[in-house]
């Protein structure tokens, strides 16, 4: 286990964060292609839209798993939380986007719901929580906020929340995969109150 | 029985789609310069009821009992035994029984609807259905004066359809119309879409088909139907009695909780496709709106 874990960290130090910018950022052209082309089916706003919205949630999710994986398992891919953060902020703006521009095709009427649809008040809600830690991902604010930036980032939380929350309420009838999502986050965020490894081993 | 005069020529015997809109968007581009042509096409299709493509009609459906995805059904349908069938018509009729789709067949003249198609998620189509009207068939068993209501139920099939062994709804899936909605000469029973037989991710062998309503209401691959004089139970009223109501009927006007009904995207018009406005009674208001004089369609929606 060790090996593994020691082999992990060895690796995750030589990969650039870059790299996982340019990883990550692929799919965003590759799915509008399709759509564009017409792979995504005869209706592809709609697909597009929540490809985009599920890659913002699995993005959150994954920034989400990076604490509990160090102070469990001893891994660190601490290095990467900030790209997967302003990862699933991008993807949570193309995914505003496609649902403003090409779906909903009018401001009026994209006002009028975010007002009166609540699950689509609840989505925007997630996206304005991100939108501060957005702001603030930089070396900059890091310095200049101190402690206050790590409270700030607990936003996270109830952000990547909202999200489960707006994927459930979205589905017709009771479909399973935005269950699990949601059981994903909480158990993560439950995580973050077990006892630490460090904290049971005895010194 | 029906066998009152029908059209002949089917939907082979016009110009084929494709030639059909080269054609158009050739006239179009001389009209408007070649950077309009897919405009003046956009446009034209919204009066003109030129059907969706057979590819579209058939990849793309909503059939829970095979799975919630868009293409689920069309990749998991093909489990579904459709022959054998019969169809159990029951409750107030003179011939309560079990009918072989052979013998409904026999009975009924096929005849082909081009109809728009709505659904309560605002996207639409138009399908060239072939079948029969539902009044025929229900003439056939008999409506017994009594009767108010048609019920309808869906093959529940865990062996042939992956998606009930999940409680997306509550199987089996069920519908159902007024008697009057039920013989109105516009509601049909789809057994073909463009000349062949309908596909199973579509209904097959036997779906209802009611244009001027959402299309959840008609219901897939009939197993009962049943007259009563009770409001029978539907399944997405069911499920969600705020978001779908008994009548479901096309309505710019009323939105559902979760989205507008006052417009729809049109499938297969691509990704920068334009909204169409969605019509009252998905375009059959003249024909319909009798139906429900003096009612309140917003609290009956």
């Amino acid at each position: 286990m060790d090996r593994i874990k020691d082999q992990i960290n060895a690796n995750a130090r030589r990969v650039p964060t870059w790299a996982v910018y340019i990883l990550c950022l692929l799919p965003a052209p590759y799915f509008f292609y399709l759509a564009v082309t017409g792979s995504l089916g005869p209706d592809p706003v709609k697909p597009l839209e929540h490809k985009y919205g599920e890659l913002a949630l699995q993005l959150l999710i994954a920034g989400l798993c990076i604490t509990p994986l160090r102070q469990h398992l001893g891994i660190n891919l601490i290095k990467f939380r900030r790209s997967l953060g302003v990862l699933a902020f991008t993807y949570a703006a193309f995914h505003l986007l496609i649902w403003a521009v090409l779906d909903v095709q009018s401001l009026g009427r994209v006002i009028e719901d975010v007002i009166k649809r609540p699950y689509i008040t609840i989505g925007m809600a997630g996206f304005a929580l991100l939108l501060p830690l957005a702001i603030t991902s930089n070396n900059y604010s890091v310095r200049k906020l101190g402690p206050t930036w790590r409270k700030l980032h607990k936003l996270t939380y109830p952000a990547v929340l909202l999200g489960g929350v707006h994927y459930i309420w979205l589905v017709k009838g009771i479909q399973i995969e935005p269950l699990i999502y949601l059981a994903v986050i909480l158990g993560l965020l439950a995580l973050r109150y077990w006892p630490k490894r460090r904290a049971r081993s005895p010194a | 029985m029906a066998h009152r005069w029908t059209n002949t020529l089917t939907h082979s015997d016009i110009t084929p789609h494709r030639a059909f809109l080269n054609r158009r968007q050739v006239m179009a581009g001389l009209a408007a310069g070649v950077g309009l042509a897919g405009i003046g096409r956009a446009a034209q299709a919204a009066d003109a009821l030129e059907p969706n493509s057979y590819e579209d009609i058939t990849q793309y459906n909503n059939f829970y009992e095979f799975g919630t995805g868009k293409t689920d059904p069309a990749r998991n349908a093909h489990t579904l035994t459709t022959s054998p069938w019969k169809v159990t018509i029951d409750g107030m009729v003179d011939k309560p029984g079990d009918y072989s789709m052979e013998s409904i067949m026999e009975a009924m003249t096929i005849e082909e609807r081009i109809y728009r198609f709505r659904c309560v998620e605002a996207w639409s189509m138009v399908i060239p259905w072939n079948g029969f009207e539902l009044a025929d068939l229900l003439t056939m068993a008999g409506v017994q004066s009594d009767a108010k209501y048609v019920a309808f139920e869906t093959a529940n099939r865990p062996d042939e359809m992956p998606g009930v062994r999940f409680p997306a709804l509550d199987w089996p899936y069920v519908e159902g119309l007024r008697l009057d909605e039920a013989m109105h000469p516009l509601t049909i029973m789809a057994t073909g879409i463009f000349g062949k037989p309908i596909p199973n991710q579509n209904g097959a062998p036997m779906r209802l088909v009611v244009p001027w309503k959402y299309g959840f209401k008609s219901i897939k691959s009939i197993v009962r139907i049943t007259l009563t004089d009770q409001e029978p139970p539907t399944s997405w009223n069911k499920a969600n009695a705020r978001e779908y109501g008994f009548y479901s009927n096309v309505n710019p006007e009323v939105s559902h909780p979760r989205w507008s009904q006052a417009s729809e995207r049109a499938v297969g018009g691509g990704l920068f496709a334009r909204r169409q406005p969605t019509l009252m009674f998905n375009g059959y208001e003249k024909e319909v709106a009798a139906l429900y004089d003096g009612m309140d369609l917003k609290t009956n929606f």
